[in-house]
């Protein structure tokens, strides 16, 4: 029997636990991204960072100008740039995670037929989501890395512990892009794709983004405590004021559980799209 | 190989129950028309599709149980070129090596290797968009053979090229071949089938409807030649009762009268002698075509 190097390769592996479903190369699936990336993504990755740039200057310090400082805690005051800005942080970890979980996964998967491709190889279906959600979180890191330089470069930051901020919207847009590629498998058209759109835009509105959940009546308070994305803005924004203490383990806990999930799924759909 | 394999979708039974098996180093065929089951097999053998019943064992495996050292044998070439669009030629054959966990220096000698033997060392950085389609194919059939596959599978690998890029291609399957890689190729062009083929297998609904040599398949189920007769539409299902005793079996289509006989010209001289004059009239060896339209029928099944 000829032995190539790819079966030693896959060889090496028998025996592990999920390694028909996992082959430890979710790498080379993020490779392909960078390289196809190359050559045409840098248009994407600069709406992506401009989006809540944008959103900072012309509500916090448009908007801001009207408002005045808000008060967060007891006798905590901060501007109201500084209040939106993490909750912006964390919708732009959204948004990306969303785009690339979504719209990237959908086409390739309906169209392009690459994940096709790629599972005719040893990789498996893992592989494939760890990979595309690996490349979000790379992008994601990007986007954060460069608005927290904006936002310091403001003057809106006053504690290190706001460093923390940076992997908190990583972890966040993990979860929401593990939970969108894994919607992304059961979508059929570009219709239902819209309906993405339909759950987020409400999403960043009133998820306590732009004011404080308090004015809400106590049922809607609950209702939004229950949705993803106010558990990232508090995270984001309870690091990026310094508060730093358990209350934050729950938030942290919502966005592990959605991963889970998400990759749970995800790779069980894979299978059952390209395997039966 | 296989043994009662069968693959159910919930409303028909895609492949029913077939047994076959491949010899290491041959070149086998599957055959058929549109839905005969070709690519269903295909992919059961390429462990990316689950089987609903019955045994397979590739190079000794179960593709269920072992699906990624299986995959890591084969060189698939899907019936739809799933190339990478949005990267060039170099990179697409660089990435699917490391798919595949190759060592990048492995893959960057290969390549070299694999553009020359695709002809295709000249648009190495241009983007697969660009490419013709026969460009397309052989990069896919290279793409394929980045690991140093013992199995290629090959599913319609000529289906809308033109002719100069069809022999293109057999000239590299067969290089192949003699290399000693297994072909499993689909097709249903049977002089694809004729060229690259040691066996054959006609699969039709499902079922195994023949399996041998191109030329076993033709003594067994076709004589040596053919006599095409034309008396015009309307006369011809009249003439043909007059005919049936003049050859071994005979075949009237709505245009023209099939004949089959070892001696086609002496079947066409008794024709003349008994008067009979017909408008147009070919005699030509039987081949894999008669095979195939007498097994799964003239009628389009789709």
């Amino acid at each position: 029997m000829i032995v190539n190097a790819a079966v030693a390769i896959a060889e090496s592996r028998i025996g592990r636990i999920g390694n028909s479903v996992y082959s430890g190369r979710s790498r080379a699936v993020i490779q392909r991204s960078y390289l196809a990336f190359r050559t045409s993504g840098w248009i994407v990755v600069a709406t992506g960072f401009l989006e809540p740039v944008m959103y900072l200057f012309s509500f916090g310090y448009g908007v801001g100008k009207l408002i005045g400082d808000i008060e967060i805690a007891p006798g905590h005051f901060v501007s109201y740039a500084a209040f939106i800005a993490p909750a912006l942080l964390a919708t732009s970890a959204m948004n990306g995670a969303i785009y690339d979980a979504t719209w990237n996964v959908f086409f390739k998967l309906r169209f392009d037929r690459i994940y096709q491709g790629m599972l005719t190889t040893s990789l498996g279906p893992l592989d494939v989501a760890l990979g595309e959600i690996g490349w979000a979180l790379l992008r994601g890191l990007l986007y954060s890395i460069a608005f927290m330089s904006i936002v310091a470069l403001f003057g809106l930051i006053t504690t290190p512990w706001a460093l923390l901020a940076i992997p908190a919207a990583v972890l966040i847009a993990f979860g929401f892009a593990s939970i969108g590629m894994a919607v992304t498998t059961y979508i059929k058209s570009f219709e239902q794709m819209n309906l993405v759109n339909i759950v987020m835009l409400p999403m960043f509105l009133f998820s306590g983004s732009f004011y404080p959940l308090t004015i809400y009546p106590d049922w809607l308070q609950l209702l939004i405590k229950s949705l993803p994305l106010w558990h990232g803005v508090v995270l984001i924004r309870s690091v990026s004021l310094g508060v730093i203490n358990t209350s934050l383990i729950p938030h942290v806990i919502y966005f592990l559980a959605m991963i889970g999930i998400g990759l749970f799924i995800t790779t069980k759909r894979l299978t059952k799209l390209f395997m039966r | 190989m296989a043994k009662g394999l069968t693959k159910k979708y919930l409303d028909f039974v895609a492949v029913n129950g077939i047994d076959f098996a491949v010899r290491r180093g041959e070149s086998f065929g599957f055959l058929g028309p549109n839905g005969a089951g070709k690519s269903t097999t295909m992919r059961i053998i390429a462990a990316t599709l689950t089987r609903s019943s019955g045994e397979i064992k590739i190079l000794g495996k179960d593709p269920e149980l072992s699906g990624p050292e299986i995959r890591a044998h084969l060189g698939v070439v899907p019936q739809q070129d799933n190339l990478d669009e949005a990267l060039t030629v170099y990179d697409n054959l660089y990435i699917y090596g490391r798919y595949f966990g190759l060592s990048r220096k492995y893959i960057r000698t290969k390549i070299e290797e694999l553009l020359e033997f695709a002809q295709l060392t000249e648009k190495r950085d241009a983007k697969v968009e660009a490419l013709s389609g026969g460009m397309k194919r052989r990069l896919t059939i290279a793409r394929a053979l980045i690991n140093e596959p013992e199995i290629l599978m090959l599913d319609e690998p000529t289906t809308g090229l033109d002719p100069q890029a069809r022999h293109i291609l057999w000239d590299r399957l067969f290089r192949l071949k003699e290399q000693g890689v297994t072909l499993l190729i689909t097709t249903h062009y049977m002089d694809e089938a004729e060229q690259l083929c040691d066996r054959l297998m006609v699969m039709d609904k499902g079922s195994i409807m023949a399996e041998d040599s191109p030329s076993e398949l033709i003594k067994k189920y076709s004589t040596k030649e053919v006599l095409e007769v034309r008396f015009g539409s309307d006369r011809n299902s009249e003439i043909s009762n007059q005919l049936h005793n003049l050859c071994e079996r005979i075949e009237l289509l709505p245009d023209r009268i099939l004949l089959y006989a070892d001696d086609a010209e002496k079947v066409l001289e008794e024709i003349r002698k008994a008067g009979m004059h017909p408008l147009t009239s070919l005699v030509r060896r039987s081949s894999l075509e008669d095979v195939f339209l007498r097994l799964t029928g003239r009628s389009l099944v789709e």
